[in-house]
């Protein structure tokens, strides 16, 4: 599903956070969204997910304008955001789109705990498992949808750096498997230039207040990549000098 | 009856998020500190301790005061000994009365316990859920509960009139308010990330209710009971200590009148112990309800 940002604008009582943020992304694309804190990167994706309105500008899924909590896309937060009374499996069927049958349904939710790993975890509770597998339970109850838009905000911020990594080459699995356009959040260089086809920066611009974007990096390189790969590394390089920190 | 809020951490439901199973099946050790269900009651090094703990101290009272009325520093008028109030329970029950009293009180309280929880339920989750109704009953609510339980009794009999009635309502008004103050509460701090992850998968009214925002508030709620029963009991002895001729409380103003301090003894003691063991019931039950939602 093809996803158009048009001039998009949001503002918090007097304080602008988007000023005008134009972003078009192909169907199957990967994106990922950098930027400082606080510039307004979840406000974008909560607006591309149909959880927040905008102030200006459209947000178009395909042809049409994005809906109130949108049932084309899905969201994985960077909580796992699991209702700690439900099993896992109960967890990831509140995925499912409105009114699957209930077999089809109990199956697609077996497959997906089965591709994220944790088919021996299904009667689990949430508080039962680890911080990474509540994370890929979210991931799984997102997929659950067949989203046309993947939306994740800082997915996998919350984890320790090995689990992360982990997570990462999970996600591209299963992208792989059945190709999705994703709109990802970071603060995580290196997570973008792992996963994503592109990854654009949001920042302030002189005479704007809010944020837009700032620059736009395609990363051609096909997966798997080498974390170390030393393309990446210049554009490693290239995207935190841009973020302010710059080489040492 | 102060232990039954001893148990604090039910009020709030728990954060989310993961916790330490360190079996992940990829290997990876997550970093999350383990917290899981099996170990509620034990915070860290704080292991719970044996309850027969508990015991220690009403036993150590019996012996003090078995050593206060051996001396006979006391006239048997003020303080008799446990042996008297032992004969005087022996005594009434074998009459029948004692099981009588406390049949009768224990009806009093469950049913009116019942009715007051039910109301508090009710009108809890509306003016939890509709800001329209906090707004419109909430400072009402606010100042009805202010009233001591003693002031309603005369109201009460003047509109109810003798008999049962007035206690049971009396006994409801004593169990609605803890409910309804933590019904509302609940509801009206579930964490609004769950609710909001909740609309994001296409919950909406009352799927978005009885899947998420009920269920987040139940731990609270059953600990709003447990306040509600131990309430229960006492608004019980002030509807019964006025107009009344059988009941735990009738008990204690029959024994005031008459002198006899062995079954004024006996009957707070009896007051004591059916509260612990009917919150010790709930008590249960909550464990139970916390395992099983929280």
């Amino acid at each position: 599903m093809r996803v158009r940002l048009e001039g998009v604008g949001r503002r918090f009582g007097d304080h602008v956070v988007l000023d005008g943020v134009d972003l078009d992304v192909a169907p199957g694309e990967v994106v990922a969204l950098l930027g400082p804190s606080g510039c307004g990167k979840s406000t974008l994706l909560r607006a591309v997910a149909g959880l927040d309105g905008v102030d200006g500008g459209r947000v178009l899924l395909d042809d049409g304008a994005v809906r109130d909590h949108d049932p084309r896309c899905a969201i994985a937060f960077q909580e796992p955001r699991l209702l700690p009374w439900r099993s896992l499996t109960g967890n990831v069927a509140l995925g499912l789109p409105r009114g699957t049958a209930k077999r089809a349904g109990e199956q697609r939710v077996a497959e997906l705990l089965d591709v994220v790993g944790l088919s021996g975890f299904a009667g689990h509770r949430p508080r039962s498992v680890s911080g990474g597998m509540a994370q890929r339970t979210a991931l799984a109850r997102a997929l659950a949808r067949r989203p046309g838009v993947l939306v994740l905000d800082e997915p996998f911020a919350a984890l320790d750096a090995l689990t992360r990594l982990t997570m990462q080459d999970l996600l591209l699995d299963v992208l792989a498997a059945t190709p999705t356009t994703v709109l990802l959040v970071t603060h995580d260089v290196d997570e973008a230039l792992h996963l994503a086809d592109r990854v654009v920066v949001l920042g302030r611009e002189e005479g704007h207040d809010g944020a837009r974007v700032v620059r736009t990096t395609a990363v051609d390189l096909a997966h798997p990549r080498d974390r170390g790969d030393a393309h990446l590394a210049s554009l490693r390089a290239e995207l935190l000098e841009l973020l302010g920190v710059p080489r040492a | 009856m102060s232990e039954v809020v001893t148990d604090g951490r039910s009020a709030q439901a728990q954060g989310l998020g993961g916790s330490g199973d360190p079996s992940s099946p990829r290997g990876v050790r997550a970093g999350f500190s383990p917290r899981r269900p099996a170990q509620a009651g034990a915070t860290g090094s704080r292991r719970r301790l044996s309850p027969w703990w508990g015991a220690l101290l009403p036993l150590a009272l019996l012996g003090v005061w078995q050593l206060i009325t051996s001396t006979g520093a006391y006239p048997a008028s003020q303080l008799p000994s446990p042996a008297a109030v032992v004969r005087a329970a022996g005594d009434l029950w074998e009459r029948g009365l004692l099981q009588q009293h406390i049949a009768i009180s224990a009806q009093r309280v469950f049913v009116g316990f019942g009715l007051g929880a039910a109301a508090g339920l009710v009108v809890g989750s509306l003016v939890g859920l509709s800001r329209w109704a906090d707004a419109l009953l909430g400072p009402t609510i606010g100042a009805l509960r202010a009233v001591p339980s003693l002031a309603w009794v005369p109201l009460l009999l003047l509109w109810i009139g003798l008999g049962e009635p007035p206690k049971l309502t009396l006994v409801a008004i004593g169990a609605f308010f803890p409910v309804f103050t933590t019904t509302a509460s609940a509801l009206r701090h579930v964490d609004a990330n769950l609710v909001e992850a909740g609309r994001a998968f296409g919950l909406r009214g009352v799927s978005l209710l009885t899947q998420v925002q009920l269920p987040a508030a139940v731990p609270a709620v059953i600990a709003g009971l447990r306040l509600a029963l131990a309430q229960a009991w006492l608004f019980l002895v002030a509807a019964e200590l006025l107009a009344s001729s059988i009941g735990l409380g009738y008990l204690l103003t029959e024994s005031v009148n008459n002198g006899r301090t062995d079954r004024i003894f006996l009957a707070i003691i009896t007051l004591a112990v059916l509260g612990k063991l009917s919150d010790a019931v709930v008590g249960l039950f909550e464990r139970w309800a916390l395992k099983r939602w929280a």
